[in-house]
Parts: C-alpha cells; sequence; structure tokens
C-alpha cells in the first residue's frame, strides 16, 4: 500500500478559504442558511468553515448542525461493515432553510442521498446545497454533484482518499492511498 | 459499532455485558430520533415483524410497536385472546404459520417461562422476549438500567432495590441480572412469601424492613404485587402489605437522601407507591416509558442487522 499526498495543510487551508468566500458570496450574512455537517468526518470541514466565517469575516450568528446519517443509508444489512451511528445535533428548525450539507469527501453520492431524507426529519428546507473538500469525479452512482468543491481527484475504485484533520490526527493533510 | 454476540434477546443471563453497553449506545442515537420533529428512520422498510402476544399486555405491546414503526418495519399483531390458540393449536404451529407469511422477527409474550427459548430452537426468525411468565422481560430490565444510567450517571457502583413482588416478577430477575452485569449492588425487598427461596444463589442482599433496604439504596425499583399469578394467599391483606411495603412521601422524607423511585408499571397507586410519590421528581416513571421505546428500536435495529 502507498500513499501520495494530495493537499498539504498549507492547500487545505487555502482552499477552506476559498469555500468560505464562495459561500458568503452566494449566502451574504447568512440569515436564512444553516450549515450541516455531514457525520462523521463532514463534521471537521463544517467546524474550520464556521471558524473562518465567525473569526476572519465576522459572520454573525452562524448556525451550525451535525447530521447523522445511519440510519437513512440504504445498505443496511447488504454491507459487511458494521454501520456505526453518530450524535446528531440540530437545534435549530430547517423549515424554509436554506440548507449547506458539509462534507469531506464526495465518492458514490449514497451519503448525500441519505442525508436528503435525514434533513426532512427536521423540516422541509428552501433549498439544499452541497459543500465538499474532495470531489472524486467518475466514481458517482447517483446524479449527485457539489455546488461548492474544494478539489476535484481522478481516483479509481480501489483507491481511497483520506482527509486527516489536526483535530484526530495531528496534521491537516490530505492523501491518495493506493 | 461492534455488534451483538446473539442472534435473538431471549433473556439477560444470555447477553454480556458489552451487548448492553452496545444497546445503551445504540439507544442513545433513537432517543435523539424520536424527539425530532419526524421520528422516523427507515432501516427496517424491508422487515416484517410479528408481535405475538400470547398474554396481557398493554404498555410493552404499544412501546414494541411504536419501536418497530419508528424503524419504519412492517408490523403484524397477534394477541391470544382473538386467535386460533384457542382453537387448540400448538405454539409452533401458531408461529410457523406467522412465519410462513415471510415475517423475520418475531416478539413474543408468553405467559410460559422458557417459551422464547424453546421456539428458537424450532424457528429462523430472530426471537425477542417481551416476557415469559415469571422467568425474563428481558427490554425491561433494558430500559431500567437505561434510565437509571440516564438520571445517575452510570449505574456501575449504584445500590439498586426491587421491591414487592419477587416471586413472581420477572421484572426482578431480568433486572438483577442486567444491574450484576453492569456493577451495580442489587438487594430484594419484601414480605418473605414473595422472596424466592433460592434467592441467595443469585449474590443479591435480601431485607425485609422497607425503610433499611430504602436507607441503603442509591435506586427503589417499586414492583406491583401480580395478584393474577398468585394462587395461594401471600400476605395477610393488601392494607397490610401497604403498611409494609408501600412507599409514602412521608417515608422517603425521613431518609437522609433523596432516592429515585422506579416503577415498571402498571403501578396500583396507593398499593406499592402513593399518588404523591408516583407524581414527585424523584420518580422516572415516565422517563422509563419514554426510555423503552428507544431501548426497543436499539435491541431490534441490532437484531435486524444480523437477519441476513
Amino acid at each position: 500500500m502507498s500513499q501520495k499526498v494530495l493537499l498539504t495543510g498549507k492547500e487545505v487551508n487555502i482552499i477552506l478559504h476559498r469555500l468560505a468566500c464562495q459561500l458568503i458570496e452566494n449566502h451574504t450574512h447568512f440569515k436564512d442558511t444553516v450549515l450541516v455537517g455531514l457525520q462523521p468526518r463532514g463534521s471537521f470541514v463544517a467546524e474550520r468553515l464556521k471558524q473562518i466565517l465567525v473569526k476572519e469575516y465576522g459572520i454573525e450568528d452562524l448556525k451550525l448542525g451535525l447530521l447523522d446519517i445511519t440510519f437513512f443509508r440504504d445498505d443496511f444489512r447488504r454491507s459487511s461493515q458494521h454501520l456505526e451511528a453518530n450524535k446528531t445535533t440540530i437545534d435549530f428548525v430547517v423549515e424554509d432553510k436554506r440548507v449547506v450539507f458539509i462534507d469531506d469527501v464526495l465518492y458514490t453520492g449514497r451519503s448525500i442521498r441519505a442525508a436528503l431524507t435525514a434533513i426532512q426529519s427536521f423540516g422541509r428546507p428552501a433549498e439544499v446545497e452541497l459543500l465538499t473538500l474532495i470531489d472524486r469525479r467518475f466514481s458517482r452512482h447517483l446524479p449527485i454533484q457539489p455546488n461548492y468543491r474544494g478539489r476535484q481527484v481522478d481516483a479509481i475504485n480501489e483507491e481511497r482518499v483520506k482527509v486527516n484533520w489536526k483535530e484526530n490526527q495531528g496534521e491537516d493533510v490530505v492523501y491518495l492511498i493506493k | 459499532m461492534s455488534e451483538l454476540s446473539v442472534n435473538h434477546l431471549l433473556g439477560i443471563k444470555y447477553i454480556n455485558e458489552k451487548d448492553i453497553q452496545l444497546i445503551f449506545e445504540t439507544a442513545d442515537h433513537f432517543k435523539e430520533v424520536i424527539n425530532r420533529p419526524i421520528k422516523k428512520v427507515p432501516s427496517l422498510r424491508d422487515i416484517t415483524i410479528a408481535n405475538l402476544f400470547f398474554e396481557n399486555s398493554t404498555r410493552t405491546r404499544l412501546s414494541f410497536e411504536l419501536a418497530e414503526k419508528r424503524l419504519s418495519a412492517d408490523v403484524v399483531n397477534f394477541s391470544a385472546a382473538s386467535s386460533s390458540v384457542k382453537k387448540g393449536e400448538t405454539l409452533i404451529d401458531t408461529v410457523n404459520n406467522i412465519l410462513a407469511m415471510k415475517v423475520d422477527m418475531v416478539v413474543m409474550r408468553h405467559p410460559n417461562p422458557g417459551a422464547g427459548v424453546f421456539l428458537s430452537k424450532h424457528i429462523d426468525a430472530s426471537i425477542v422476549n417481551a416476557g415469559d411468565g415469571a422467568h425474563e422481560h428481558p427490554t425491561q430490565a433494558l430500559l431500567d438500567s437505561y434510565s437509571i444510567r440516564e438520571k445517575l450517571g452510570d449505574v456501575t457502583g449504584k445500590k439498586v432495590v426491587i421491591v414487592g413482588d419477587i416471586l413472581h416478577s420477572r421484572v426482578a430477575l431480568s433486572n438483577i441480572y442486567a444491574l450484576q452485569l453492569q456493577g451495580a449492588e442489587v438487594m430484594v425487598c419484601g414480605p418473605k412469601t414473595l422472596i424466592p427461596k433460592y434467592i441467595d444463589s443469585l449474590g443479591v442482599k435480601v431485607e425485609t424492613n422497607l425503610k433499611k433496604a430504602l436507607e441503603w439504596c442509591d435506586v427503589a425499583n417499586m414492583l406491583r404485587v401480580q395478584n393474577e399469578r398468585m394462587e395461594i394467599s401471600y400476605f395477610p391483606s393488601t392494607r397490610e402489605y401497604t403498611q409494609q411495603y408501600g412507599v409514602t412521601k412521608s417515608l422517603l422524607n425521613s431518609l437522609n437522601k433523596e432516592i429515585v423511585i422506579m416503577h415498571p408499571g402498571p403501578i396500583n397507586r396507593g398499593v406499592e407507591i402513593t399518588s404523591e410519590v408516583a407524581d414527585s421528581n424523584q420518580a422516572i416513571i415516565l422517563d422509563q416509558v419514554q426510555n423503552g421505546v428507544a431501548i426497543r428500536m436499539a435491541v431490534i435495529y441490532l437484531l435486524a442487522s444480523k437477519i441476513k
């Protein structure tokens, strides 16, 4: 098994700032917008983006929730892996809000399909957008594309994209593992 | 997430501490789900569950049915009172007929101890014991421990007294197994006639004085006197039982600490517990009911994940 660095910590930081600016372009004051990080790994991207938006761009009252999609997945009893649930913390109503889903890697699109169903438990959003740090194009099983993408990657199915964060692995870095 | 060590939930006796923790962690997620505006997840939409109740039940049957429906399972209900059991059909025949309709899981309450274990040896479906005679009622014990964990932070090291009709109680036996697996100390308290002869073999303390028992414990789980299972008289009168083993507010106030009061229901108000106590802040009886749905969702979800 070999691994190649796709993005260094510095590059991740630049990309996160660009994504934050793109969000501001579309959502200005975030008055009717809520960010929703998809558990488990989307939560790191979401928290970082929130930090940048609040501290560096002075966005006030930014709402961030974390959504777990385990019970909405379509591979329950079909996967050899045991599904591990995570905490959902959405303490606001999403009814008529502009929801931005945030995840680290967009691969088959099935997690996003599950998230689209799961978010309905909290109301009917006015619209849903998708932000993803890495977009593995050519791997989609469903017609789902991101509105905001950090870096597009061409990776074959046998390869794996791994995103490490300072918070859980000690450094920000994205690997392509062959 | 690891998986349960069993394919059926027949009793707490057959599971281990890790299973209990896994059920609790899963129930934490489902508790959040059932507090959402839309309280339903689609996980079990291709699973069919039969609720077979050969004995009366209100709370447990509703709780199981709600748990199943919130997981999006298809549910069929059966109660012995209106079935062919009355016409002389055997348990295996009844269940096999239901399974022939492609049912994946059976939730069963039965008056005979061991009915679930017996059935598990003859059919392929996953079985959840919803109470078998005076033997076990595992989901009740799980929700009781879960409620203690929620209220006091942990079950380990806590002192729990089970008060009342221990002899006829499946709740008591399952609770003893569950609490001991989690490292709690257990005492039973009641008239000697309602305490099983071989209770010592379970490693629990026995106390016949209610005040002493309450002074010792952190949690008191009050049981109903099961008159329907009594063929002889075990105490002189209900009035005398209440005087000796009924929990009143003044009794609780006389203790030097605040203990948690639990009751698996149905409550006989004014017998084992007064209304004032049942409706007080010390009682977590309605929390138990709410937790029951989350625990049953967790049990069904985890067992269903093993159906291939």
